[in-house]
């Protein structure tokens, strides 16, 4: 007989206190799109069940007033498909979340869960790595900050310390003429895990890149921010021995397994195809804005 | 009956059971509930294979909750050294699948069960359950368990003298290959293999049992023959058949991993130690781990060919698995692979081969579509090394009226040749093609089968109709019976109520399957409605008091046969229905008939493909399906098969399979793994119906359902090699598959 | 472990239940509301056989906890008709044979009907890639597809 509990705090002091005395057993629930997976393969048996859905900084989007974001963890993908600019301006970091599964899990999966729940192919992930994104956690410590690159640490697992909750991304203002995309390969054409995952996030002046980032998931055991890729296109007019440096600096940064849904050698492969791809179409919609 | 005067056949009616289908009342296994009722939970073997020594479920009994515990202590014994078959199982192995005997024998077999108040009391129980086993080497894969090192499944099976995993082997022959090989001008032979899949019902298995104080059990389950669940249960249990009533819930996919029982004997046996009604739900993982999916398959193919595309000789080599028990669809592989063709000499073989999966079950046309498979792709590359189309190599060899197949009989008039014609015909084939995309064509055939079949046909009293037959209904059969019986007595089909009998009320009637629902319960339902129109023709002559010879039934009416037989009012249906007691009894019959007369469908596929060369992804660009199906009663519902079994083979052909880790547990029991077609990868699935009617039937119907999965895994594959000039030999054609042939080919170039 | 009390409305009626912390909303629909309608097909958020809106939006049932539908709006499959007047996706998919065995159909539904209320003009391609997760293995989808389409054109029309 299980003994999990479930609560809904309308605060966050609330929601860290219950979530650190529920110790290892405790669990936040945003969409539950992993957590309840989880729960009914019997991989996790919950002590407690923290729903987060109730508090307005995990649940709401800010536009700043520099021009970037500040977007709750908890916040579903087809919810912030709806914010009217959000989209404009962060295009693969939306695409990214908003492949995840089908229509009815972007009606709850959220960057929050992706993120947390640690998965090497999560697809809401790589985009925000190249985008720079800071994810800001509470816990019984305190407030802080972390780059969202250095929020997952191997498979299933996160940098966040015990009792830590998700609060918010905040998403930089970035010049004109930036945009970013995020591309997947997947065996079919929706409802897979990502084989490769990519984020570019770019900026065009004049037909020239000058500031580029790169992340690339379901390669290593984390996400991976590929530095080599983005000095690659950075300086570039995203000509071919620009695009063909940075795919093959993917391709090396490249650390997967052999598993049931692709082989070392595909993933190397579609990493450097899939950076050329997304390069492409980061740059077309950075020229359009 | 004229196809220009009907006026329901041919139809797209709506179906009867359709409205309680779109509002969410119609009841499936798994929505009914009994007062009382408590829930049955499996434990199944950890371990791929295993000698069970010992169960102690003791502890489980005395968990709190807990009202029944099962073994295979509770189960009947067939002995194997005595065969009992019962239509194509075998209760010797039936017994051993439903739960696991001397042996646990893939994991996920059952091992015991537990009924108990909650479904979460009987999986805790079940884990209290001590099972003593001595794990034991598997072999998954045919090569494996061929080795000679090998783990033999069972020390009574063997083969040429020695313990074997080969269960059994089925061949036919025709002519003499060797010389038929000798006449050729190009001979082709090709190594085929593909991996297993799964039927992939949505509806997981599921069955509500209630055995009553005096043993009479009643059993609702999902399930393709509420008969088969009657004889299974009874074999398996001891109960008299008559003591059993097993009513069909509406079913929720089949596709033929419904014609045995998994859950069924078991909820029995825990209802009648508990004194209560046992609901058993499958979940999808033990639907994937633990039901019959189809097998995999090696196979080797030989052809030969004149230049002018004349076949001399065709062999078929197939090994085929069956899972931990005997049974793969050898019949299938080797009955059909050379079917839609007239071939002097020609060989098929089959083994049926053992291993540490579970137990296969039929998958739409068994056996079938691995039998085509490789032939399709043969012939694909004998038509390109003589430069001749595809079509018109198979239009050049193919089977007619008269033609003696391989595996025996002699063809009555069909249309495999009119589905290539058409298929040569049709604009898909003529349409342009852009770069990476390719064109690929094949055929395939399935016996179909009759079997028997019972219907009632009543009138009301206030003049309407209530059909009762006895097939589940899983592809809107129901539709295409009420469609057949409202022509017959012509009244508007709304007058017409269709119901699936259970075993107490219809007669014995045979598994919904083998493309026989609407052969079969059209022949009965025909019998019964003539037998009707007969008492009413008789009862309006009595009325009227002339000749019963000299009254006919038109349009719903009773009407003296012309000027001679006098001048009367017509009698409509509800007249007569009015006056049934001057009948001498209730307007009504019967039929009770093992069917005959159906004969083998024909099908040739055409599909288009894109492939992208950098990833290896396949889409499937357009699809038609091609295919003679004697008379469509109900056009959409026919087309509906033919769409369904087509989207089924292009799940097989790209990116479904089985995986197995090294532990010989499956790696994707679910459908997040396991990847069947999503709505997003498939384009319309275009139909092309062929009605030569079937000379043997009353509405010259023959069966539809399975034919349309047989052609599409060759079709798919023989469009990747138009597209990307590769010839792929195993299935599935999944991304890292592609890229790698064509990287390998770039390099070799 | 003590059952929560939720006060949720469920097609337009004010309903209370009690479940357990870790209960699903299907589970609760299912076997504590008599509302069959839902059908479990995988119960991991795979095959839209579950499919419900919440709120308005297209959900999983097996995805959420019966507990987080305290306050909400949920609909499924047995609030789509109007007493005997069914939707006209129900009689589209009647009239164009969208259904065989039936057991995708009431997610189906849902998942269109909620298409519609946001896009009343899909093309093929938004059709398909919205019920992507709406697995159906009798049908092959044409049917389906053309029933959704179909419709739509007959509700813009009368609009």
């Amino acid at each position: 007989m299980t003994d999990t509990q479930y609560m809904a705090p309308q605060t966050l002091d609330e929601a860290v206190t219950a979530f650190a005395a529920g110790g290892e057993a405790a669990r936040i629930l945003a969409g539950g799109t992993d957590l309840l997976v989880q729960m009914g393969a019997g991989m996790v048996n919950p002590g407690v069940i923290v729903d987060v859905k109730k508090i307005t900084e995990l649940n709401s989007i800010e536009e700043t007033a520099d021009g970037g974001f500040v977007v709750g963890a908890a916040v579903a993908g087809a919810v912030l498909e709806e914010h009217p600019t959000f989209g404009k301006v962060w295009p693969g970091v939306l695409e990214g979340l908003n492949l995840i599964g089908s229509t009815q899990i972007q009606g709850r999966a959220s960057l929050g869960g992706n993120l947390c729940n640690g998965s090497p192919a999560a697809d809401g992930v790589p985009a925000m790595v190249a985008a720079g994104a800071v994810l800001t956690v509470q816990g019984p410590n305190g407030r802080r900050d972390i780059p969202v690159k250095d929020v997952p640490t191997g498979p299933g697992k996160t940098s966040l310390a015990p009792g830590e909750i998700a609060v918010c991304f905040t998403f930089p203002p970035r010049p004109a003429g930036s945009s970013d995309a995020y591309l997947r390969m997947i065996p079919r054409t929706e409802m897979d895990i990502a084989v490769v995952g990519v984020g570019v996030n770019l900026t065009m002046k004049d037909g020239v890149c000058t500031d580029a980032s790169v992340g690339l998931g379901a390669v290593a055991p984390t996400v991976l921010l590929v530095e080599d890729a983005a000095k690659a296109l950075i300086g570039s007019k995203l000509d071919a021995a620009a695009l063909d440096a940075a795919a093959a600096a993917c391709s090396a940064a490249c650390n997967p397994i052999d598993d049931k849904r692709g082989t070392i050698a595909y993933r190397t492969k579609v990493a450097g195809v899939l950076l050329k791809r997304t390069a492409a179409i980061a740059a077309k919609r950075a020229a359009g804005v | 009956m004229s196809e220009t005067t009907n006026k329901w056949i041919g139809q797209n009616t709506i179906r009867p059971d359709g409205a309680p289908k779109v509002t969410g009342s119609a009841a499936f296994a798994a929505d009914t509930n009994m007062p009382g009722m408590i829930w049955g939970s499996v434990l199944r073997s950890p371990h791929a294979h295993a000698r069970i020594k010992s169960i102690d479920t003791s502890k489980a009994e005395a968990h709190p909750g807990v009202k029944a515990v099962v073994t295979a202590a509770d189960i009947v014994d067939f002995p194997v050294d005595t065969p009992f078959p019962l239509g194509i199982q075998d209760m010797r192995w039936m017994c051993r699948n439903v739960m696991a005997r001397e042996k646990a024998l893939f994991h996920g077999h059952p091992v015991a069960a537990v009924a108990a108040t909650s479904e979460a009391i009987a999986a805790e129980a079940c884990k209290l359950i001590e099972v003593d086993y001595e794990v034991l080497p598997h072999a998954i894969e045919i090569d494996d368990a061929l080795a000679p090192d090998a783990p033999i499944l069972h020390d009574f099976i063997e083969f040429e003298g020695k313990p074997s995993n080969i269960a059994g082997t089925l061949e036919h022959t025709k002519g003499d290959i060797e010389a038929g090989f000798a006449e050729a001008d190009v001979i082709i032979e090709r190594d085929f293999t593909t991996r297993p899949v799964h039927q992939g019902y949505i509806e997981p298995h599921a069955c509500l049992v209630s055995v009553a104080a005096d043993g009479k059990a009643t059993i609702w389950s999902s399930s393709q023959g509420q008969f088969m669940v009657r004889a299974m249960t009874g074999l398996l249990t001891g109960i008299p058949q008559s003591d059993i009533r097993a009513i069909p819930a509406e079913i929720g996919g089949g596709f033929g991993g419904k014609t045995i029982v998994y859950l069924e004997p078991l909820a029995t046996i825990l209802s009648k130690k508990s004194g209560r009604p046992v609901k058993m739900v499958m979940t999808r993982e033990e639907v994937m781990r633990a039901s019959g999916p189809t097998s995999g398959s090696k196979s080797t193919i030989k052809i030969g060919a004149k230049k002018d595309g004349t076949i001399t000789a065709a062999e078929g080599i197939y090994w085929l698995q069956a899972g931990g028990l005997p049974g793969s669809p050898i019949r299938g592989a080797v009955g059909c692979a050379l079917a839609p063709y007239d071939i002097p000499n020609g060989r098929t073989f089959g083994y049926d081969v053992v291993s540490n999966r579970s137990k296969v079950a039929a998958y739409r046309a068994p056996g079938a579509p691995i039998g085509a498979f490789g032939i399709e792709c043969v012939l694909d590359e004998i038509a390109e090394e003589l430069g001749m189309d595809p079509l018109d190599l198979r239009l050049k060899n193919a089977a007619k009226e008269g033609t003696q197949a391989v595996h025996g009989p002699t063809y009555p008039l069909m249309g495999y040749v009119e589905s290539l014609e058409a298929a040569k015909a049709h604009d898909h084939y003529k349409a342009p093609l852009g770069p990476n995309q390719g064109r690929g064509v094949a055929s395939g055939f399935w016996f179909n089968a009759g079997g028997e079949s019972s219907a009632q046909v009543n009138i009301t009293e206030d003049g309407n109709v209530v059909v009762t037959t006895g097939h589940p209904d899983i592809g809107g059969s129901r539709a295409g019976i009420a469609n057949i019986c409202a022509e017959l007595l012509g009244i508007d089909y709304r007058r017409v109520s269709v119901l699936i009998g259970d075993t107490a009320t219809i007669g014995f009637s045979n598994l919904t399957g083998g493309s026989r629902v609407l052969f079969a319960s059209s022949i009965v339902v025909t019998e019964s409605t003539n037998n009707v129109i007969g008492t009413l023709c008789a009862l309006a002559a009595k009325i009227w008091d002339i000749d019963p010879e000299a009254v006919i039934w038109e349009d719903g009416e009773a009407r003296p046969a012309g000027a001679n037989a006098g001048q009367f009012p017509p009698l409509t249906l509800e007249e007569l229905a009015a006056r049934a007691n001057e009948s001498g009894g209730p307007i009504g019959a019967g039929a009770q008939i093992n069917t005959t007369g159906a004969e083998g469908g024909f099908g040739t596929h055409i599909c288009d493909v894109e492939v992208d060369p950098e990833l290896g992804t396949v889409q499937v660009l357009r699809y038609t399906v091609l295919q003679d199906v004697g008379r469509a009663v109900h056009p959409s519902y026919v087309e509906g098969q033919m769409q369904g079994g087509a989207v089924q083979a292009i799940g097989w052909a790209l990116n479904e399979e089985y995986i197995y880790n090294k532990n010989g547990h499956v790696d994707n029991p679910g459908f997040l793994d396991y990847r069947m077609p999503v709505a997003s990868d498939m384009p319309m699935i275009d139909t092309h119906i062929i009605e030569i009617p079937n000379p043997k039937h009353p509405q010259g119907v023959r069966g539809v359902g399975e034919v349309p999965l047989v052609p599409g895994l060759a079709a798919v594959r023989n469009a990747i090699h138009d597209a990307v000039g590769v010839r792929f030999n195993d299935l599935p054609m999944s991304p890292p598959v592609v890229l790698d042939a064509l990287d390998m080919a770039e390099a070799a170039e | 472990m003590a059952k929560l009390h939720i006060s949720t409305t469920i097609n337009g009626e004010p309903t209370e239940y009690l479940c357990a912390p870790d209960e699903t909303m299907l589970d609760v629909l299912r076997n504590g509301l008599g509302l069959t309608g839902s059908k479990e097909g995988c119960g991991s958020g795979d095959c839209g056989a579950c499919s419900i809106t919440m709120d308005g939006r297209l959900v999983c049932a097996c995805l959420v906890l019966a507990a987080e539908a305290e306050g909400s709006e949920i609909e499924t499959i047995e609030g789509i008709a109007d007493g005997e007047a069914l939707h006209p996706l129900q009689q589209k998919f009647l009239e164009m044979a969208a259904l065989q065995c039936g057991i995708c159909t009431p997610g189906m539904l849902v998942a269109a009907k909620s298409l519609l209320e946001q896009n009343p003009n899909p093309t093929e391609t938004e059709v398909r890639y919205w019920l992507a997760g709406n697995l159906c293995r009798c049908t092959g989808y044409d049917k389906i597809i053309r029933a959704v389409m179909d419709t739509a054109a007959d509700m813009r029309g009368a609009a």
